[in-house]
């Protein structure tokens, strides 16, 4: 599992090949905590199974199954610790593999609460690690967006992610973690900054009164933006052509409440919708300027901020290609904020 | 200065009455503009004017008769270029422009230069009021102009601020060589430009996370109508962390791994999307605070970087001289560069847009062609920092700001030999860090005030309005001592060379130009009397004997100094305080300069030297030490100053000064006639010295005729400043001690000898 500011994941491998004698001899706790979680998508108010993310018939150290997905917020993790205390999750002397802040955070409370030890792993080497193994199993899991500058053109594509390397790793959790990855074990983090997801969600919640992640995308896809933003034409009239920059190109961030009337004039929907795309350009800036000074033109974009959000994927997808002048792609991954539990199921497999 | 606001009856009719400052005094010299700019920001607009005209003493040669004094003093007024700055909240457009209208009687101009995002907003209002055509400039190339013209002219532009330091400004000397640069400016979005020559920049990037975004997002959050200070003002009193997510929220700790400490924000605003919790408006307006700054601060750094650019100047309105957000930039630059990039922020920086419009007004004026200086008598000086410290002077600064500077009369350098320019600090003490010394130069100022008054005075008994000047002369004067007590950062850094160009300033802004000009007269009259006889007396020593007499004699010559307060109590007390009693006073000893270059190594090619007071120190002591250095055949070049300060020796007088000596030395009249002395002049009117501000004409002599020894004389010259001062060739500093304050912080008595003789080290 990994452990984030907002949002714990959690993967689990399902042995599908499971043979009567194993059956048999499967432990009671062990059979329980199976079933809860494959026969349910949701657990409790926020917890949710990520069913379109499944991996079937996956071989995991010589067993085939399935791979489920799991995330819940963070806040709910002493309710989960509860659960696998009266699941007697601790009787399995299984261990547990934890990366993520939480890890560290939450030690304490797994043994406490219920009586697991933790065996914690470095975040960014999880997300590595999960990173390349996914896409090494999974044929479509990569993808880019073609015609990121026409709305009624701009598609998905598969991106085969053979030689990957180098490669700008961005992940976009509650705060943005910038890797320059040069192989599997060579990597160094270029910079983060705490303008992400939490910030998104954080922003809207106030502005908006809004308070799932989901609400606050759905109003942000009803909005406009550009009625709080003051763009370079709302200065210059047009294109400021001596500085290159398109008119329709946002100069101040939230430019225009700084008038009252306008405050007044827009809608929640406009200031979601607002919130998104200043958050995923800034994001898009530091990354371009990375990229530039770490000299990569392979960009991948991960983490639970791009969930269910084609506005703001799309929205990365041009302004790396515009900004840069067609010199970078921005990648995706189907599997979004899922590869640093991934990574610490494989440290459980194969144990270095 | 808010009493004054009543008593003002020019314009006071038609001035706004939140006006705090009298008409008169910010748009002085209006009915003689020559030129006009204007910036229109979001909220301040920026004015300003050209004048030329000032006092200033000539003297002439008279014919010799006896019973005549040596020259004559004349007043005459001199026609010179300065320009007016008045810096204005966007509400008083309408009240100023009104009472530009009614005063504007002598302009020839047509055109008003206009930039800034408001230039379109006012331009109707203006050319409707002041009947002149407004025309449009560029705003960023406007900005880059003005401050390549301020980094230039102005030394202590650019400060570090430190906000826990003992002073939060640390003001920096600024390099020979401003380019390259990286400007950030912070306005509603953010420019990142990289100026590379005085007409070479590029925008390399931006964010539109800027001051618009703090302030728009800002009101949205706190649901308030509120302005941007007052915004600014929440921030200042809140929390982040109950706001932000930190990493140890996320970690329990540090992520020690990676170096991230547990205080870092890992998600700005992070926690207002888990918790069901009202947020106070200063927490939110904190954290967005600390969101905004740290992107800018991290954008700026990655462009540095890329563009391998080390020096960074912050301006903007986000920045414009709030303490809060130059801190959170700083704080912002330090995380992101690990101290490897600082933070720099401009005096002047409200200012820039309008400067460089003027500039591009002006161009057939060759503004850039001159050197230019800060007036410190018409400027208003860096504003309190604290928004708590003064409440009075923050709501001052809100209304009206000005800056003034005068066209220079000489294009000025650096002397081709200093050592390191990039490193050279012309001042010995920094009395804005020193507290104690702070103290102390400030009340010495003080009380020799009323001195300084009295002696205006005199010197100009003619005028009966003279005793009324004086008077306002002390107002002003006594009203800078006490803005610098509390703001010693005001005008850079403090030091006793800025306390005394402050006087000088403020003397010649009530027409009292040169306020020695007649005690100089009456001392070199009688000076020039003994000046035979001494050389005579000199003569009849022994060569040895000699050279020490000479040194004396040159000590001697600089007691004589109505600077030092404690020697102008004695020369007014004691008029037959003598030359003879002077050599008696010294303490100390000067073998080391004689020992080590006159009687071992050969003669010096040649000599620059920079005299100080007229009278018996340039006449006995000087001349005649020039006399033997000519005699063994070193040139000499003698730089006086440009314009009178104190009784320092003029350029002018010493014109006069060396034909009468000429006219009865042989000496010194082949030497002067064959140009093996010259006089030049030094391009300042100060009684210290900035060696890196020298008059062009100056650093082209020192390189012609290859000086290798430079001798630096007097209290101002070589204690206040250049004490410290490295040259690339042998160098002497000498100065009596006249003040025992100074003389007990140096360990010694009043009239201490300083004489200190550098030879570069060999490479």
């Amino acid at each position: 599992m990994d452990i984030g500011g907002t949002l714990v994941k959690l993967v689990y491998f399902e042995p599908k090949d499971i043979t009567a004698e194993e059956e048999q001899e499967e432990v009671e706790n062990l059979r329980s905590i199976r079933r809860y979680l494959t026969s349910h998508t949701a657990y409790g108010a926020a917890g949710i199974r990520d069913v379109h993310l499944e991996l079937c018939d996956l071989s995991m150290c010589g067993r085939t199954g399935s791979l489920h997905f799991i995330r819940f917020p963070t806040h709910d993790l002493p309710a989960f610790l509860q659960m696998g205390r009266d699941k007697h999750f601790s009787s399995l002397h299984t261990t547990l593999c934890a990366t993520g802040g939480g890890a560290y955070k939450f030690e304490e409370d797994f043994r406490l609460m219920a009586d697991l030890q933790l065996h914690k792993l470095d975040e960014l080497e999880c997300l590595i690690h999960g990173v390349l193994y996914i896409d090494s199993v999974v044929p479509s899991e990569c993808y880019y967006y073609e015609n990121p500058a026409d709305p009624e053109h701009c598609e998905q594509r598969p991106f085969p992610l053979e030689n990957p390397y180098p490669l700008l790793l961005v992940n976009i959790g509650s705060g943005v973690s910038i890797l320059a990855v040069y192989s599997k074990d060579n990597y160094k983090r270029v910079t983060g900054t705490s303008l992400g997801g939490g910030t998104f969600l954080g922003l809207c919640c106030l502005l908006t009164g809004c308070n799932m992640f989901e609400e606050a995308l759905e109003m942000a896809s009803r909005g406009d933006g550009t009625r709080v933003d003051k763009l370079v034409r709302d200065i210059y009239g047009g294109d400021y052509e001596r500085f290159g920059l398109p008119g329709w190109a946002v100069a101040s961030s939230f430019g225009n409440m700084m008038c009252k009337e306008k405050r007044e004039s827009i809608s929640k929907e406009d200031l979601a919708r607002a919130t998104l795309v200043t958050i995923t350009n800034n994001i898009g800036s530091i990354t371009r300027m990375c990229a530039v000074n770490e000299n990569i033109q392979r960009v991948v974009f991960v983490g639970n901020f791009l969930r269910v959000n084609t506005l703001s994927m799309k929205l990365l997808a041009y302004a790396l290609d515009y900004w840069s002048k067609g010199q970078l792609k921005a990648l995706f991954l189907r599997h979004e904020g899922y590869f640093g539990a991934v990574g610490a199921l494989l440290e459980l497999l194969n144990p270095s | 200065m808010a009493g004054h606001s009543s008593g003002t009856n020019r314009g006071s009719h038609s001035m706004d009455k939140s006006i705090t400052l009298p008409p008169d005094e910010i748009f002085r010299n209006l009915e003689n503009a020559k030129r006009f700019a204007i910036d229109i920001g979001i909220r301040i607009p920026l004015i300003y004017t050209w004048f030329r005209l000032r006092h200033v003493v000539t003297i002439s040669m008279l014919q010799e008769a006896d019973g005549d004094p040596l020259y004559e003093i004349s007043v005459q007024e001199e026609i010179t270029a300065r320009l007016h700055f008045i810096k204005f909240e966007n509400a008083y457009i309408e009240t100023c422009l009104d009472f530009i209208k009614d005063h504007l009687v002598n302009t020839e101009t047509k055109v008003i230069k206009a930039t800034g995002g408001g230039a379109y907003k006012f331009k109707d209002l203006i050319e409707k009021k002041l009947k002149l055509k407004v025309d449009k400039e560029d705003e960023m190339s406007c900005l880059i102009k003005g401050c390549n013209f301020v980094l230039r002219n102005i030394p202590h532009e650019a400060f570090v601020y430190a906000k826990h330091a003992d002073s939060e400004f640390r003001f920096q000397t600024t390099h020979p060589d401003i380019f390259p640069y990286l400007l950030v400016n912070i306005g509603s979005g953010v420019s990142i430009v990289k100026v590379e020559s005085e007409d070479q920049f590029e925008r390399i990037g931006g964010s539109s996370i800027g001051g618009g975004t703090f302030w728009g997002l800002g009101a949205l959050l706190t649901k308030t109508k509120v302005k941007f200070d007052e915004l600014l003002q929440l921030a200042s009193k809140g929390q982040h962390t109950s706001v932000d997510m930190l990493v140890k929220d996320i970690y329990g700790g540090a992520y020690g791994s990676l170096g991230l400490t547990g205080d870092l924000i890992a998600s700005s605003f992070g926690k207002s999307a888990t918790a069901d919790k009202e947020f106070s408006k200063e927490d939110m307006a904190k954290s967005l605070l600390h969101m905004i700054s740290n992107d800018i601060g991290q954008l700026a750094c990655l462009y540095a970087r890329l563009h391998n650019l080390n020096r960074v100047y912050f301006g903007g309105f986000f920045i414009r001289g709030h303490p809060v957000t130059m801190h959170t930039i700083t704080y912002s630059i330090n995380f992101f560069t690990k101290g490897e990039v600082q933070a720099l922020f401009l005096r002047h920086e409200g200012y820039l847009g309008a400067i460089g419009a003027f500039l591009k007004g002006a161009e057939e004026d060759n503004p850039n062609q001159y050197s230019w200086g800060e007036n410190y008598a018409g400027s208003s000086g860096l504003m309190s920092v604290s928004p708590d410290l003064n409440p009075m002077q923050r709501a001052r600064s809100g209304t009206f700001d000005m800056l003034e500077m005068d066209r220079l009369e000489r294009q000025l350098v650096n002397l081709p030999l200093l050592q390191d320019p990039s490193s050279y600090i012309p001042d010995t003490m920094d009395l804005t860090e020193d507290a104690l010394a702070r103290e102390y130069w400030l009340y010495c100022f003080e009380e020799a005030l009323d001195g300084v008054v009295k002696r205006a005075i005199a010197s100009q008994p003619d005028m009966p309005e003279a005793a009324e000047r004086a008077e306002k002369f002390r107002q002003k004067y006594r009203h800078k001592l006490q803005t610098l007590r509390n703001q010693p950062f005001a005008y850079g850094s403090l030091t006793v060379r800025s306390l005394l160009d402050t006087r000088e300033h403020c003397l010649n802004e009530f027409n009292f130009p040169d306020p020695y000009s007649k005690i100089k007269q009456k001392e070199n009259d009688v000076a020039l009397r003994y000046y035979l006889k001494v050389v005579k007396s000199l003569e009849e020593l022994s060569w040895e004997q000699r050279q020490f007499a000479l040194v004396r004699g040159l000590l001697a010559g600089n007691v004589f100094d109505w600077g030092a307060k404690a020697i102008s109590d004695v020369l007014e007390s004691d008029p037959e305080f003598g030359f003879e009693e002077a050599k008696r006073q010294l303490q100390g000893n000067t073998e080391t300069f004689y020992t080590q270059t006159i009687r071992g190594g050969p003669p010096h090619t040649c000599a620059l030297f920079f005299v100080d007071n007229s009278g018996i120190d340039i006449i006995l002591g000087v001349f005649p030490f020039v006399r033997e250095l000519l005699g063994r055949g070193t040139q000499v070049v003698l730089a006086s100053n440009s314009g009178p300060a104190l009784n320092d020796v003029t350029n002018g007088e010493l014109q006069i000064l060396t034909e009468r000596i000429a006219a009865m030395d042989p000496v010194i009249h082949s030497a002067f006639k064959e140009d093996r002395l010259t006089l030049v002049q030094s391009g300042s009117s100060s009684p210290c010295l900035d060696l890196s501000r020298l008059d062009k004409v100056l650093a082209t002599v020192v390189r012609e005729r290859q000086t290798d020894l430079v001798i630096i004389e007097g209290m101002g010259r070589a204690i206040h400043t250049n004490y410290y001062a490295m040259l690339s060739c042998e160098s002497l500093k000498l100065a009596v001690i006249k003040n025992s304050w100074l003389a007990e912080r140096l360990g010694g008595k009043i009239f201490s000898v300083v004489f200190k003789y550098e030879v570069p080290p060999k490479h």
